[in-house]
């Protein structure tokens, strides 16, 4: 497909509209919450209404939701899954409420957030009881970070919101073989969009027990591996990693087999440890240690190729948490706003490769950043989309973003081998609101509309006479 | 018996008569399902084809082998998918 037949024909989100509205104690607990979303659907049906009508509350502990979401068909392109379908729209108004909430209340926000946070034992409003979630951590993070504590300069706003995404698992096939070299190659069905081939690899070698660079990972094609579902939902990791574990496990197994075999001893007197096989005691006897490659070189004598290919349908994916930090300056002449300092927070499990996941949460933030000040498709009356293309379809560039910091919070998934949980979906969820509480921060102007591009801040401007 | 949850005013309500709680004698989730569409004709086959399940609080999504306890609580909630 062409760049323009990619905008034409692929599918945005939703519109929408949303209303909130909060009623709370004056200390600040939230007894109850209304919601009403519209989201546009296109020509048929199919809208992320759902994820809509459960994430925007999913935050918080409140004892009476209404919630009713619209699927809105329109003479307008269906629309398509994009990074926490629903959630990010969900949460503009609500995270955006909470803000004007916590400023009738006197309230710092972020303490409006932390007395009405869902814990480990909250009942969400569409049913699930949050389980093993690190919100509160996420909080506790983003209060003791510099940035939250630092002054703002003459003329600046800042605003915080937060996010959430559930996260899925899902069908998943990973093979791990051991090359004659003693060298390993884990293959899977997932392409790789974040940096999840490196997180694979390094999990196989974590339980094989040899250095990340002896693992070569491959994403493999549909003819060369087991069926696995697409990459989305944040579930790579979480889900292709552990049918990776697995099948990691199993060529363990296969290994201590073999290394039984040839010791002449019992297998459970065999243990594996730090990439090599050890007598697991005194009474299992005195051998020298075997390690891969030794065992690769006499594979054909103890059973041939050593290799396990496992499928999962992985369940228990841990939901994600994140809190994003953000200071602006807004030019009153151009109504041009400059985001100058951006901090994101989130509960991500386990990090497996730490700087791959940071590369996400940069990312999630900096496609948020995007929607909330520029992005959007320009529809004639004729339902005809006429910005198919980047020179007028703007995106951010590095000159419009600062250094996005990622603040990793580990509060481990205890369904998954490693902790991990999903990370690529919620950072997406928090920048519109941040953006928008940093706005009203810096000029008192509350933005109701996305994008916040300049003609509609300085538009706003004029309206409140300023 | 494990109790069935679905929310108000969900497309399920309409199913069911305007029942929001019930009842079913199920012990998997599989089993689940074959007794929805028995009880209420229409609600299994969409619980199996555009839903997921929270059972005693867990998402389960496409798992037919997944165990219901006699008290467990069994909330019917969107398929979960992602971008």
């Amino acid at each position: 497909m062409t760049r323009e037949e990619v905008f034409r024909g692929s599918g945005p989100t939703s519109g929408a509209t949303v209303e909130v509205k909060l009623g709370a104690k004056k200390d600040g607990t939230i007894v109850s919450a209304k919601q009403v979303l519209k989201f546009q659907a296109g020509a048929f049906a199919g809208s992320p209404i759902g994820p809509g009508c459960m994430c925007g509350f999913a935050l918080y502990d409140i004892p009476n939701v209404d919630v009713v979401g619209y699927d809105v068909v329109s003479n307008r392109p269906k629309v398509a899954a994009y990074r926490a379908p629903g959630a990010p729209i969900t949460s503009f108004g609500v995270e955006s409420a909470l803000d004007d909430l916590a400023q009738k209340l006197g309230m710092d926000p972020l303490t409006l957030r932390e007395k009405n946070a869902a814990r480990n034992g909250t009942k969400t409003h569409y049913g699930p009881v949050h389980q093993n979630i690190g919100f509160t951590a996420v909080l506790d993070a983003a209060k003791s970070h510099p940035h939250w504590k630092s002054p703002l300069k003459p003329g600046q706003g800042r605003g915080i919101a937060c996010g959430f995404w559930f996260n899925i698992g899902g069908e998943s096939t990973a093979t791990v073989h051991v090359n004659e070299d003693g060298s390993i190659t884990a293959a899977t069905g997932s392409p790789d969009i974040g940096g999840s081939r490196a997180s694979l690899g390094m999990m196989v070698a974590e339980v094989l027990g040899v250095p990340a660079e002896r693992v070569r990972t491959v994403v493999a094609d549909t003819a060369s591996i087991g069926f696995t579902f697409l990459t989305g939902g944040s579930r790579v990791t979480f889900a292709t990693g552990m049918a990776a574990t697995q099948a990691a496990e199993k060529v363990v197994d296969d290994l201590k087999r073999r290394v039984a075999m040839t010791w002449d001893i019992p297998v459970d007197a065999v243990e594996w440890k730090d990439g090599m096989a050890i007598p697991a005691g005194s009474n299992a006897g005195a051998f020298e240690p075997l390690d891969i490659a030794a065992l690769a070189l006499k594979a054909g004598r103890t059973g041939g190729p050593i290799n396990a290919e496992v499928s999962v349908n992985a369940q228990g994916a841990g939901a994600g948490f994140g809190a994003h930090i953000c200071d602006v300056s807004v030019d009153k002449e151009t109504g041009h706003v400059t985001i100058e300092r951006y901090t994101a927070i989130q509960d991500v499990g386990k990090a497996i490769h730490p700087s791959y996941v940071e590369g996400q949460i940069q990312g999630g933030a900096a496609q948020g950043i995007g929607w909330a000040l520029n992005e959007e498709y320009i529809y004639n009356d004729k339902g005809q989309m006429e910005n198919a293309g980047f020179l007028d379809y703007r995106i951010p560039v590095a000159s419009d973003v600062p250094m996005i910091e990622a603040v990793l919070v580990e509060v481990p998934n205890p369904r998954h081998p490693f902790g991990v949980r999903g990370v690529g979906e919620v950072p997406i969820v928090p920048p519109m609101a941040a953006i928008s509480n940093a706005i009203k921060g810096a000029t008192g102007l509350r933005m109701p509309d996305l994008p916040m591009s300049p003609p509609k801040v300085r538009a706003a401007f004029d309206a409140a006479g300023k | 018996m494990p109790k069935v949850v679905i929310s108000s005013g969900s497309a399920c309500q309409r199913l069911t008569g305007g029942q929001t709680e019930f009842e079913v004698e199920a012990t998997t989730f599989r089993r689940l399902v074959l007794e929805l569409e028995q009880k209420f004709p229409g609600l299994g086959k969409q619980v199996e084809e555009g839903m997921a399940v929270a059972i005693d609080g867990e998402i389960f999504q496409d798992s037919y082998a997944v165990q219901l306890q006699p008290d467990s609580e069994i909330v019917l909630i969107p398929k979960i998918g992602g971008g």
